[in-house]
């Protein structure tokens, strides 16, 4: 059955505002979505209801919040075709990935021991990361291969900004140690070939990070079936809170990586001079959690499993179709990554001739149109397709026909009232 | 003034000089070169002046940028030619209070010329970076002048 947009609509309080004297048009979704109340209910009664400590205490508070906070846990394993000790919290997706190459570094500094040994990295060790990637899923890696002496080593793009996957067969060898790479582009839309980039690193026993930001929101996520050793994913782009992420990884990968962040509740026992750890997930969660967004992510993984996530992939492919088709017909419009007909989520980047892209931004958002503008923190991608920045649209299971004809309306003028 | 049109920031002759870029093109012989970015968009300008007897002779520039970025680094190569360094400092303080007035200073033509035409973008502080662009460039630049 088609989502009803209407009624899923009515649950998005944000949604209702107006914008410069228009219905607000909110196609920032791949930026941060909006919350459904569902979401902000969650917290809401849990910060009013059960507020407590986790893991600490013996009073009625503190069992209910742990209780939340664990089930919560469960709901996300389910929901990523996990087991829950495969789940660790996080602050959100740069939090994950600098927490895996933090503890890399410290393997690589002999720390975790014997069994931390098959992440420790040298000279002549290469990390492979792609030239499509967010800063989030580049930047820990050139310093992983700082701190470490290992090298750096990016896949390339063509000029459509398709991997370019005769040189992944060059760049994946035996030197790899990682491979670090994005399910979906931010800026793209592309779905990129996750079996076929799993296959070349299997070859070389090379440990496989997937950046599932863009993709949890709209595909439904198999990550067992995917075959990657760790994942990571940002709560609030697929419905959920600010200020919460998941890092997955295969249990027997995390039980022998060693902590980044350490301190309280990560612990078996505490000497004056050293500590013993506890295994995952715990290991990886010191310090207070956060807790009221944990519960409200479960609450966004419920409301999307409700939907159903392959009606929210169907809609998503149709609204990127819809925005690429529409786009590609208005002159002067180049539209960014996949042609129309070509896989892609409903994200669409694209330039408008003449015209600068904050200059777009700022036309559509007197008309009440929220869009991204800028590099959408992919600079080296940008660089390689030989622009400065782009204007983004991005759907998400709240987006209307009649938002993406407004969209395409408004960007239809643009160039008429900048003279371009 | 209010945020009623769009025009109101983007005025016509705004857009003119987003089109002309006054200025544009580095000097051969410049007496101090600076450069600017602006972090949130990435967008940079680099600024050459000559400057001879205490006057700023003349402005090149190249970058890129946003309609308002350049328009205000071509109203800039108009106004400064011919100016002291602090006859330069008085429009630039000028501007910049413009700039933050929130739409309560509409600029003094005379000092400002067409740089008056960016007194919308007072009411869109998001966009006050860009139109400062250039003009952070020459106050560095200016710097680096004896006058």
């Amino acid at each position: 059955m088609p989502l009803d947009i209407d009624r899923i609509r009515a649950q998005f309080p944000a949604l209702r505002r107006r914008v410069n004297d228009h219905p607000l048009v909110y196609l920032d979704s791949a930026a941060t979505s909006q919350k459904p109340s569902v979401v902000l209910d969650a917290e809401r009664t849990f910060l009013e209801q059960h507020n407590a400590a986790v893991h600490r205490g013996a009073h009625t508070l503190a069992a209910e919040a742990t209780e939340l906070f664990e089930s919560s846990r469960e709901r996300l394993a389910r929901f990523l075709g996990a087991a829950p000790e495969e789940i660790v919290w996080t602050a959100g997706a740069t939090a994950a990935l600098n927490l895996l190459a933090y503890s890399f570094s410290n393997a690589s500094r002999g720390r975790g021991g014997e069994p931390a040994e098959r992440f420790r990295l040298g000279p002549g060790d290469e990390l492979v990361v792609t030239e499509l990637e967010h800063h989030a899923n580049l930047i820990p890696w050139q310093e992983l291969a700082a701190r470490t002496g290992a090298t750096l080593r990016p896949i390339g793009v063509d000029d459509a900004g398709r991997l370019r996957m005769d040189e992944a067969v060059e760049v994946i060898g035996e030197h790899t140690r990682v491979l670090a790479f994005a399910h979906v582009s931010n800026v793209l839309g592309a779905i990129n070939p996750v079996a076929e980039l799993v296959a070349l690193a299997r070859r070389f026993g090379a440990l496989v990070v997937l950046d599932a930001c863009q993709s949890a929101p709209h595909l439904s996520l198999d990550l067992k079936a995917l075959d990657v050793d760790f994942a990571v994913l940002s709560g609030h782009k697929m419905l959920g809170p600010l200020g919460i992420g998941v890092l997955y990884g295969r249990r027997e990968l995390l039980d022998a990586m060693p902590p980044f962040l350490t301190g309280g509740s990560m612990i078996t026992s505490v000497m004056m001079e050293r500590a013993e750890y506890l295994p995952s997930p715990a290991r990886f969660e010191a310090g207070t959690q956060p807790v009221s967004q944990a519960i409200g992510l479960a609450a966004a993984v419920d409301f999307l499993d409700e939907l159903g996530m392959e009606q929210v992939h169907e809609r998503d492919a149709e609204l990127g179709q819809a925005l690429v088709t529409g786009l590609t017909a208005i002159p002067g419009i180049r539209v960014l990554g996949p042609a129309p007909g070509e896989p892609r989520v409903g994200l669409a980047g694209f330039i408008v001739d003449g015209v600068h892209s904050h200059d777009v931004g700022q036309f559509l958002d007197e008309l009440g149109i929220a869009v991204r503008v800028g590099h959408h923190c992919a600079e080296p991608l940008h660089r390689r397709l030989g622009l400065a920045a782009s204007t983004r649209a991005s759907t998400s299971v709240y987006t209307t026909d009649a938002e993406v004809a407004a969209f395409l309306d408004g960007v239809g003028r643009i160039r008429a009232f900048f003279r371009a | 003034m209010s945020r009623q049109d769009l025009r109101n920031l983007y005025q016509d002759v705004l857009v003119d000089h987003s089109h002309e870029r006054h200025g544009y093109g580095l000097l051969e012989d410049p007496t101090a070169e600076s450069h600017g970015i602006n972090r949130s968009c990435g967008d940079e300008i680099t600024l050459h002046i000559r400057a001879g007897d205490g006057v700023i002779e003349s402005v090149g520039w190249t970058g890129h940028g946003c309609a308002i970025s350049q328009a205000s680094a071509s109203m800039l190569s108009d106004i400064v030619a011919g100016l002291t360094r602090d006859e330069c400092t008085r429009c630039l303080d000028r501007f910049r209070s413009m700039l933050q007035s929130r739409g309560k200073d509409d600029g003094d033509e005379e000092l400002l010329g067409d740089a008056v035409a960016l007194s919308g973008v007072s009411l869109y502080p998001p966009r006050i970076n860009c139109a400062m662009l250039a003009w952070t460039a020459l106050e560095d630049g200016l710097t680096r002048i004896d006058a």
